[in-house]
């Protein structure tokens, strides 16, 4: 049976090639200082070590606004992450698990929902959070962050297949309220789906960057990804002060991906099984 | 569920449905706050907006539908629109056939390699599409990107991928990079979630390896298909952050109205007309909603393969 896999390997080594390349690239290139990088060749392979001289200088650019950006990108995405996933881990019970008259016309809405152009929504609420003086704060990156339709579609399916019926009326006959029997009885078999739509509503805080791009105007509140937009514009518009920059962002840009990563492997076992709930519908 | 509500058999019945529906709505409420706050009302608002037209001498005038009207004229609505049409019809197909291919042999091989390759493969939905976009821009650098250095070596050029002429295969790239292992992952669940006696079944009739992955599997896990597609031509149609991205090192290719997203991002950010970005982003919206609906229109009937 050996040899009939042998094709097959070979194109697993060749993705595996591919989807690591610019992470590898990434890894190697934050080890090099601007001459290094410039220097024309092998950019593929080490040349000098000067990882830990590059993030001493990631973290003091600016007085730490790298520091800062980091910050603010933990807070949003557990704010942000953790809000959205009670909400949505509520709404998946309540839609799975009552029957109540419009159940069915609010979850196509909800579901309909996902096909709205993120301009379409962002424009208007930058209009309406001006209009009570929210721009260029905290809250207008985290309250729009609390909603996530497919999150809540995720729950409904989750809760419907691992929650028995049977289970949640027994504790009702013994007399438990709902929230008591949400909490101990249908809570402890989501716990997988909680941690997948967890992990995909942190991830998705985390990533986000248009609705920081157009709500935030000081850059001391911008999240990762927007501060090093900005860097990237800074380091293009301006190419003989531009050189060290890039060193930054390319040494920003592997601080900011690690975290991810690292969450993601250890992990696995929840959100490979949550995430295969959502598509067998 | 409804006819037993409206019928009423039993007593027991009637009570615990009757106390049901007010316990369903406040475990809803939290979300449904949420929704009318952040979307149903801003999208509302946004109707509004694109109603009316600002003008610097008449001030704020009612303009009924001129707005879209002027929008399906609008050349650089129209050019943004055929560009993100055109490249959904390639990168779709190219996403799901690399998620497939990559879900198949992984369903096929075990061992370490296997593992390994799942992770890996699956490892760019975990990378910011900021940086992923930045991360390939670098690759792609003819300053310091080794596809420039390889060419180098060869002595010929390397062509730059973010030119004006080739900036869609750049970004092709990028996405396919960046959205095909989450796909991937996917539709691996649903193929392990397939009763294998069916290969057995199939294997003693004569089928060999090609047959059952073509004839048995692809069929069965075909809803998972029909959700990536109907995720991934969302996604692509409101291409915003990938070319906003490699904009500014993408040497003027990256025009303001390079996508309809882009385009009503810059009427509303840059010019301040947020009444025709408004109606931009709505006609932009019911083009999305008609891809979606053609679409399921369209897979319903075939209904024996896609079901």
């Amino acid at each position: 049976m050996r040899p009939r896999h042998v094709g097959a390997k070979l194109l697993l080594l060749a993705m595996c090639a591919y989807f690591l390349v610019p992470v590898w690239w990434l890894l190697v290139a934050s080890t090099k200082n601007a001459e290094g990088l410039f220097s024309g060749s092998g950019a593929l392979w080490f040349n000098g070590f000067h990882l830990f001289e590059n993030l001493g200088d990631l973290f003091s650019f600016n007085n730490g606004e790298f520091l800062r950006w980091l910050g603010n990108s933990v807070l949003y995405a557990f704010a942000g992450g953790a809000g959205c996933t009670v909400i949505s881990v509520l709404a998946g019970y309540g839609f799975a698990k009552f029957t109540f008259r419009g159940r069915n016309a609010v979850f196509a809405l909800v579901l309909g929902s996902v096909m709205v152009p993120l301009t379409a929504l962002v424009i208007p609420t930058f209009v309406l959070m001006s209009n009570v003086g929210l721009t260029d704060t905290i809250w207008a990156v985290i309250l729009p962050s609390l909603l996530s339709p497919f999150a809540v579609y995720l729950m409904r399916v989750y809760a419907a297949a691992s929650v028995p019926d049977e289970l949640l009326d027994a504790a009702r006959i013994d007399g438990a309220g709902e929230l008591r029997t949400f909490v101990r009885v249908a809570l402890p078999l989501m716990r997988p789906g909680v941690i997948t739509v967890l992990l995909l509503s942190v991830v998705s805080t985390w990533n986000n960057f248009f609705l920081p791009l157009t709500m935030l105007s000081s850059s001391k509140l911008f999240p990762l990804p927007v501060g090093i937009g900005l860097w990237t514009q800074l380091a293009s518009s301006n190419n003989a002060g531009g050189q060290s920059l890039w060193n930054l962002i390319i040494v920003g840009s592997l601080v900011s991906i690690v975290p991810l990563i690292v969450a993601f492997l250890t992990l696995q076992k929840y959100w490979q099984g949550g995430l295969a709930v959502g598509s067998l519908k | 569920m409804i006819d037993t509500h409206s019928a009423a058999p039993a007593a027991t019945v009637v009570r615990r449905t009757k106390r049901a529906p007010s316990k369903g709505w406040l475990f809803i409420l939290p979300f449904l706050v949420v929704f009318v706050a952040f979307l149903l009302a801003p999208l509302l608002y946004a109707g509004y907006l694109s109603l009316w037209t600002k003008g610097l001498a008449t001030g704020t005038t009612f303009a009924g539908f001129d707005n879209y009207t002027r929008a399906f004229g609008d050349p650089s609505f129209r050019k943004g629109l055929w560009f993100v049409l055109k490249f959904s019809l390639v990168v779709i197909p190219l996403q799901i056939i690399v998620a497939l291919v990559a879900a198949l042999v992984l369903d096929e091989v075990t061992g370490r390699l296997a593992r390994f390759s799942r992770l890996v493969i699956f490892l760019p939905y975990a990378v910011p599409v900021v940086l992923g976009a930045l991360m390939w821009g670098f690759l792609y650098s003819p300053s310091f990107g080794p596809i420039e250095q390889i060419a180098t070596a060869f002595d010929v050029r390397a062509p730059f991928l973010l030119s004006q002429g080739n900036i869609f295969y750049g970004l092709l790239n990028v996405v396919t990079w960046q959205w095909s292992g989450y796909y991937m992952i996917i539709i691996y669940a649903a193929l392990r979630s397939i009763d294998s006696s069916i290969y057995e079944a199939a294997r003693i009739d004569g089928a060999g390896a090609r047959q059952i992955a073509f004839r048995i599997k692809v069929p069965m896990v075909s809803s998972a298909l029909v959700l990536i597609l109907i995720f991934s031509l969302i996604g692509t149609l409101q291409f915003f952050t990938e070319p906003q991205i490699l904009g500014p090192i993408a040497n003027g290719s990256v025009t303001p109205d390079f996508t309809p997203n882009i385009y009503a991002f810059n009427l509303a950010f840059r010019y301040a007309q947020f009444n025709y970005a408004s109606a931009i982003s709505f006609s932009l919206g019911f083009v999305v909603f008609l891809a979606v609906a053609i679409f399921m229109v369209a897979t319903r009937k075939r209904g024996s393969i896609f079901t």
